[in-house]
């Protein structure tokens, strides 16, 4: 590997140093600084140093709030890393020059407009809607069932719009993955099933791990989907935070919600990092301790 | 001595793939105990072959009989046969012991037995300091260790290797030889190992298969393969060989530039039809004595020293390429010679394999 002097790789690194600057950490200390201050009686901010946003967010009302985001960016979680994994699977499995093409074809999705794709789902969903007349096809005919403005539909929404970063994260390490470990797992013995839960899963965790956390933090402080496809009565997290800032004009509390959901996020991600790290340091004291 | 019983017999086994025959009719057995070497140059089927005996390919045609029962249909977590992989394919999240136990936990045993036998295996292979190692900390040798102890814990009736010894570097490699000898008559196993090497057949097998395209060449102890084999590929493929090319006459052969060779001619090569003498660097004399069949004279080109013996390349009028004699490092110090020295070479017909061309 070509080696570069300090100066030139700091010169190098400077653009994308001045971007996170400017646009993330000034950003976030500016909210940080807002939720330590008082609404003005008038929708604007007192500047006068107050705790009582953060004691508000441990209000069992917005509390109840968190726990439920918790719940559906976890339900959406576990689902995609399901369907994602089972995905993965099957294009890692697939003859190499066609694993370009069904990857292609999950990641093709994200080609269009976040927003579109989840309108795309009151379409389905709606109760004129495809699933609907599908249903009437079939011969039903009772009452159309309500499926939009539903948390399922919240977590239908989330699953289909970051399932694509499960496909990818764990696809990684199942077509990485030396095929003659399974095959050895057979001539041992092992049927099929149990090498997968023995040598196949064990060995594609970080991939799901990666995946998992990507759905979950962005599924937490999602507001676009839980307010289009949970209807204007469905509030997670980020609706709340969009409130706060916009309809309520309680900025200073809208910060602390903020805050607090960055710090939820922040404490998901150092959780992975760790673990990661912690593996990849197993590996390389093992590399140390076979060359020395 | 009573005749070996036959374990595994490969009766016809063919594997297409597509319009690709990777194995065409081979038939062949293998005795209880006995150490067998599948050898061929790369495309040759051995690997495939393998494979269909360890259960991760189907024939298209043909039985694959393990004591007289028809298992080239069953999986390959359902046959007393193990594969001991070329890239060794160790579980990298589990521990030497982990690896080792896995199969016999498959077998569900109990566990005082599981690891009663996982000691014992990890004893013979020298590995009991290991046992708690990943596979990452382990050398190519130790890895190779494991990968055997693994397989043998099983308890296999035959045991099959692919390459064993292909990523071991050169030295490691003799001593893994005669070390996998070894502990083939201690387990008392049938050994089938797959190589591309001749030498290591050679060295390790008590009976060896050359395999050339999907067929079948050769089949016979490593001695009568090299010193009669069954064509000009085998002769060729394994070990060194001198080949002078001609038309086949009643008592040998007739090099294009009108020289003859003496020797027995096959039967089934009518006179004058394109055949090929060949004779073995060590069975060429330098300085012969007046009664050899076939004599010449020629100059010595170079000189390659290997420690136990000489190697000689000797420009002769017999044939294009220049002759290889191998001279003992003993008679090489009894009479020196050179390179540019005009020497004399002989060879007796009975050293003299006759092929057709």
């Amino acid at each position: 590997m070509r080696s570069f002097t300090p100066s030139r790789s700091s010169l190098l690194m400077a653009p994308a140093l001045v971007w996170l600057i400017a646009l993330m950490v000034v950003p976030c200390v500016l909210v940080l600084a807002l939720a330590f201050f008082r609404r003005g009686i008038y929708g604007g901010i007192d500047y006068t140093f107050t705790l009582e946003n953060f004691g508000l967010v441990f209000d069992p009302l917005y509390a109840g709030i968190f726990l439920k985001s918790a719940r559906i960016a976890g339900t959406a979680t576990l689902i995609a890393v399901v369907i994602g994994y089972a995905a993965a699977y099957a294009i890692a499995a697939a003859p190499r020059r066609w694993q370009s093409v069904f990857l292609f074809f999950a990641v093709l999705p994200f080609w269009s407009n976040y927003l579109i794709r989840t309108y795309a789902w009151i379409v389905l969903l709606n109760r004129q809607g495809l699933i609907t007349q599908l249903l009437r096809w079939l011969g039903y005919t009772g009452e159309p069932p309500s499926m939009l403005y539903t948390e399922g539909a919240v977590i239908a929404g989330l699953v289909y719009n970051y399932l694509p970063f499960v496909i990818l994260a764990c696809y990684a390490p199942l077509s990485r993955l030396n095929p003659e470990l399974a095959e050895a797992s057979r001539d041992l013995g092992a049927s099929a099933m149990t090498t997968f839960r023995r040598v196949i899963l064990p060995l594609t965790v970080p991939g799901i791990a990666a995946g998992a956390v990507f759905v979950f933090v962005l599924s937490i402080g999602n507001f676009v989907t839980p307010a289009l496809l949970g209807g204007g009565r469905f509030q997670m997290i980020g609706n709340l935070v969009y409130d706060q800032f916009l309809t309520a004009n309680d900025w200073p509390f809208g910060a602390a919600l903020a805050m607090a959901l960055i710090a939820i996020m922040l404490l998901v991600l150092t959780a992975q990092a760790i673990a990661a790290n912690r593996a990849s340091g197993r590996v390389e004291a093992a590399e140390g301790n076979a060359n020395g | 001595m009573s005749e070996p019983r036959t374990l595994l017999a490969i009766d016809h086994v063919s594997k297409n793939f597509g319009r690709v025959t990777a194995v065409d009719g081979i038939s062949l057995d293998i005795r209880e105990n006995e150490f067998f070497a599948l050898l061929g140059p790369s495309g040759c089927g051995k690997t495939t072959l393998l494979r269909m005996l360890a259960g991760f390919e189907t024939p298209s045609d043909g039985r694959i009989l393990l004591d007289g029962n028809d298992i080239a249909r069953t999986p390959p977590n359902k046959r007393p046969v193990n594969l001991m992989f070329q890239s060794y394919a160790l579980f990298p999240h589990m521990s030497v012991r982990a690896n080792v136990s896995y199969g016999l936990e498959m077998e569900r045993l109990p566990s005082a037995e599981i690891r009663s036998r996982v000691d014992a295996i990890l004893a013979t292979t020298e590995l009991v300091p290991f046992a708690d190692r990943k596979p990452e900390q382990l050398s190519g040798g130790q890895k190779q260790r494991v990968a055997l102890a693994r397989a043998l814990v099983k308890r296999p009736r035959l045991l099959l290797l692919d390459e064993p010894l292909g990523a071991l570097d050169k030295k490691l490699r003799g001593a893994m030889q005669l070390e996998l000898k070894r502990l083939q008559h201690e387990v008392g196993i049938t050994f089938v190992i797959v190589t591309h090497d001749q030498e290591e057949s050679l060295v390790m097998a008590d009976r060896m298969a050359v395999l050339r395209d999907g067929k079948l060449l050769q089949c016979d102890t490593p001695h009568a393969v090299y010193e009669h084999p069954a064509d000009r590929f085998v002769a060729d493929f394994i070990g060194v060989m001198n080949f002078v090319s001609g038309k086949a006459s009643p008592d040998g052969v007739v090099a294009v530039n009108g020289a003859r060779i003496a020797g027995r001619v096959p039967t089934a090569l009518t006179p004058g039809a394109s055949a090929v003498a060949s004779v073995r660097p060590e069975r060429v004399r330098l300085f012969p004595e007046a009664e050899s069949a076939n004599r010449t004279t020629g100059v010595v080109e170079a000189l390659a020293y290997q420690g136990l013996d000489l190697q000689l390349h000797v420009r002769t009028p017999r044939s294009p390429k220049p002759f290889l004699v191998r001279v003992t490092a003993d008679a090489a110090d009894r009479r020196p010679v050179a390179s540019g020295d005009h020497v004399e070479l002989g060879w007796d017909a009975a050293d003299v394999r006759i092929f057709a061309e």
